[in-house]
């Protein structure tokens, strides 16, 4: 009857897969190589908004939060160890959906509570525009 | 310090006053749940069953036992949520012509908001967790999930936030702002009281366990498939289950962190969702939104994964469009994050804004159909066999279309206009939620009883149990879509035009079939309890199932497998029957397992009394609770007696009395 033996020993419910699918190495240049990065990152910030360098304020949030993003690079690459092929594309797979997820939930917010203000509180500018006479009753 | 100001440090606002001793409905309720709550406590003491329930069960990190004690909570729930309806449809039903009914209405407004809230969290969401924690990790071959110890912290966590809506019925008083509670009616200047406070941190305590389960059950699939398992070999529940657990980590995130938004207005102060100060309520429902809407999917997904094992098992054919099938899934699980806005079209996003998302919400619609053309197509010249899951599948199909054209309806934005707010809307949400979700988890519970306990759910009971649902379903919400189209609105304590009271009269009739269909349930469990040796399932394998959890004995051994399976095909039992493979039965080795421990439910019971303890302002208490939390949780992780083997001899002995009885009875 057993013509084939449906079995396979050596998976257990705990034992730790071999550490070798695709995890950077973590070595000590590598985490003073980030904290380094990350260190300068953090300091050019905060010496652009303590010497007042940019003047413009709406300027100086998109440059302050460019040095945010980057810094999120930094620590995903040198400290979280990510790279295209660790956890076997897994890690990239669920980065991916995570940023696809907050793109969708900030651009979207912004977009429609940007609309919902501009019909719904018309009083707060002075004259009505094209899209706000289109949208009343 | 003097007296006052000592109880006020430890009691918060807590007072004599809270307890609703002036309620009858309420004093009613208590005492019959205290009568029958000493009963059971009796019982279990008399019969000695509190070691028996603590070793066995309250602190097991079997994930078979942890999926049943969230079918419990289910079930028990059920009863709770079911009970709110029907009052609703009872006082629906009479008030009008002046008469008030028998809900005032600052009860009422408190039956609906708990009636949603614990439909939602804490009947759809456990049970639809308990399948997916009971049957994926069987299907996939392995022994349990990937961290079982948090397994049971969530399902305790879970139960700590059921247990805070529940004592809202005998200590203050729940929300009356709906189930989603929007500001500012939820904010401290229109709900000062402790109502919105026990829905805030009932959530909350219940979203921790939510969103653990969800991690644990994706790194369960992820990484324990059994060898030659390749994604495109998963069986379609467990790529359903995938998928909704993708969803509930990207999305109950979102839910946390508006209601920690809320929780700040109303503590602290600040300004981000009240009328004054640059607040802006329309924030807390966009954000809400964009929670819940994946939150419908992630009950109709898992679901969807039942009635797939369901359909192809009683048709007798593999399922028709496996591929299209898991296609459908992950489409359906990213255009969940697109159509949130749907829920509020009317609140002036403009034209452009409504456009976009109507059509999202009528593409989502394309591959939830073509689900269903795949269930047609297996059941197309199959040989069925209509057993109770299958009567359960057709019953959904036939209603859960008719949920979907609805949706589709309300989808467009000009009618939406029409029918938001209304019973309409009302009736669809049922139609989908209980010809869908519900209708899913009794398919479900009766596909997988058997290899829970070992012996099938009776099949009269649950026939009988079926066709009350269904009928009463119909009677129930199809006078709810014409009092929609004629404009009557939700959540109405009282009526004054009395020719609509006939169909207000009908719907509470629907609710009453209803209430026969759970009872019936609950009779089946019970006579399937005393026919069970007339009902055994010696063979594992009573439906002559297609995947891995029917190769298992009924009920499993605490290890699933002896030997971990391989795979050469998505119905990789049905393979294995065709091509006549063997149970291997020597060459056993020790089996390495989890050990129990008490600290899950340790650490949730402290999640209640720090919730309790906010609620009530009694900050002290809090503090205390929450520094006991952290040094519980970091005192666990010096535990290290946390596994064990089970020896080579014991499972010789498990196995060899398995082949005995399977000798015995082939």
């Amino acid at each position: 009857m057993s013509a084939h033996i449906e079995s396979h020993d050596h998976h257990d419910a705990h034992d730790h897969h071999e550490h070798d699918d695709g995890h950077a190495p973590s070595t000590l240049k590598g985490y003073m190589m980030g904290f380094f990065l990350a260190v300068v990152l953090t300091a050019i910030p905060f010496w652009l908004v303590m010497d007042k360098v940019i003047p413009n304020s709406q300027t100086l949030a998109v440059v302050i939060l460019t040095f945010a993003a980057i810094q999120i690079v930094v620590h995903m690459v040198y400290f979280l160890h990510m790279n295209t092929k660790a956890e076997g594309g897994w890690s990239m797979l669920a980065l991916i959906f995570t940023l696809v997820m907050v793109v969708i939930t900030l651009s979207g917010s912004i977009w429609v509570m940007y609309h919902m203000n501009s019909n719904m509180m018309p009083g707060m500018s002075h004259e009505m525009t094209e899209q706000q006479a289109k949208n009343l009753p | 310090m003097n007296m006052p100001d000592l109880a006020k440090l430890i009691f918060g606002r807590l007072t004599l006053e809270a307890i609703p001793y002036h309620e009858p409905i309420l004093i009613g309720t208590f005492v019959a749940v205290a009568i029958g709550g000493i009963a059971l406590l009796a019982l279990i003491t008399k019969h000695k069953l509190w070691g028996y329930l603590w070793s066995e069960w309250f602190t097991s990190i079997d994930h078979k036992k942890i999926g049943i004690m969230y079918m419990v909570l289910g079930i028990v729930m059920l009863l709770r949520g079911f009970s709110d309806a029907i009052m609703m449809r009872a006082q629906q039903a009479i008030a009008f012509n002046g008469n008030p009914g028998f809900l005032p209405p600052h009860h009422y407004d408190q039956i609906f908001t708990a009636h949603g809230v614990i439909m939602i969290f804490f009947v759809a969401m456990p049970l639809v967790t308990g399948l997916m924690n009971y049957v994926v990790p069987l299907q996939i071959g392995a022994r349990d999930v990937a961290f079982p110890f948090l397994n049971n912290f969530s399902f305790w966590m879970t139960v700590a936030g059921a247990m805070l809506v529940m004592a809202s019925l005998f200590v203050g008083e729940f929300a009356r702002t709906g189930w989603l509670a929007y500001p500012p009616l939820s904010g401290l200047a229109q709900s000062p009281d402790v109502g919105v406070d026990y829905y805030i941190w009932s959530l909350q305590v219940a979203g921790v366990g939510t969103t653990l389960s969800g991690i644990n059950l994706i790194a369960t699939i992820v990484k324990m498939r059994a060898p030659g398992m390749s994604m495109m070999k998963m069986p379609i529940f467990t790529w359903t289950s995938l998928c909704t657990n993708v969803l509930i980590v990207a999305a109950f995130p979102v839910l946390t962190a508006v209601l920690v938004l809320l929780s700040l207005d109303r503590y602290v102060g600040t300004n981000f969702f009240t009328n004054d100060f640059g607040g802006n309520a329309m924030m807390y429902v966009n954000l809400i939104w964009i929670w819940g809407h994946p939150e419908v999917y992630i009950l109709v997904l898992p679901v969807f994964g039942v009635f797939s094992e369901v359909t192809s098992t009683f048709s007798r054919k593999r399922l028709f469009g496996y591929a299209s099938m898991v296609y459908a899934t992950v489409v359906i699980t990213v255009l969940s994050y697109l159509v949130w806005l749907h829920h509020f079209f009317t609140m002036g996003s403009g034209a452009s804004v409504n456009s976009f998302f109507g059509i999202t919400t009528m593409i989502i619609s394309i591959p939830t159909g073509a689900k269903i053309f795949n269930w047609l197509f297996t059941m197309y010249r199959g040989r069925i066999k209509f057993d109770v899951p299958m009567l359960w599948t057709v019953g959904f199909m036939v209603t859960f279309v008719i949920g979907g054209m609805t949706g589709v309806m309300l989808a467009v934005p000009p009618a939406d206009f029409l029918l938001h707010n209304s019973l309409f809307l009302i009736a669809h949400f049922h139609n989908v939620i209980i010809g869908g979700v519900i209708f899913g988890l009794f398919a479900g519970i009766n596909y997988w009883f058997p290899k829970a306990f070992g012996y099938r759910l009776d099949p009269f009971w649950g026939k009988v149990s079926f066709w009350f649902w269904l009928v009463g379903f119909w009677v129930a919400f199809m006078p709810l879509y014409v009092l929609g189209f004629m404009g009557v609105t939700r959540r109405m304590n009282h009526f004054e035009d009395p020719s609509l009271q006939i169909w207000f009269q009908i719907a509470a009739f629907g609710a009453f079939l209803i209430a026969l269909g759970i009872g019936a349930f609950l009779v089946q469990l019970w006579v399937s309890y005393k026919r069970r040796d007339e009902l055994r399932d010696v063979t594992g394998d009573p439906w002559h199932g297609r995947t891995l959890e029917w190769s298992t004995s009924s009920p499993p051994p605490e290890y699933n497998f002896a030997f971990t399976p391989v795979i050469h095909d998505t119905d990789a039992w049905w393979d294995m029957k065709e091509r006549n493979a063997g149970r291997r039965l020597e060459g056993y080795l020790p089996i390495h397992m989890p050990k129990n421990t008490g600290a899950g439910i340790i650490l949730a019971g402290l999640a209640f009394v720090f919730g309790f303890a906010m609620i009530w302002h009694m900050f002290l208490v809090a503090g205390l609770a929450f520094v006991a939390l952290i040094v519980t949780a970091i005192g666990h992780t010096f535990n290290y007696k946390r596994d064990y083997h089970i020896p080579a001899d014991v499972v010789a002995r498990t196995e060899a009395a398995r082949t005995e009885e399977l000798a015995a009875h082939v």
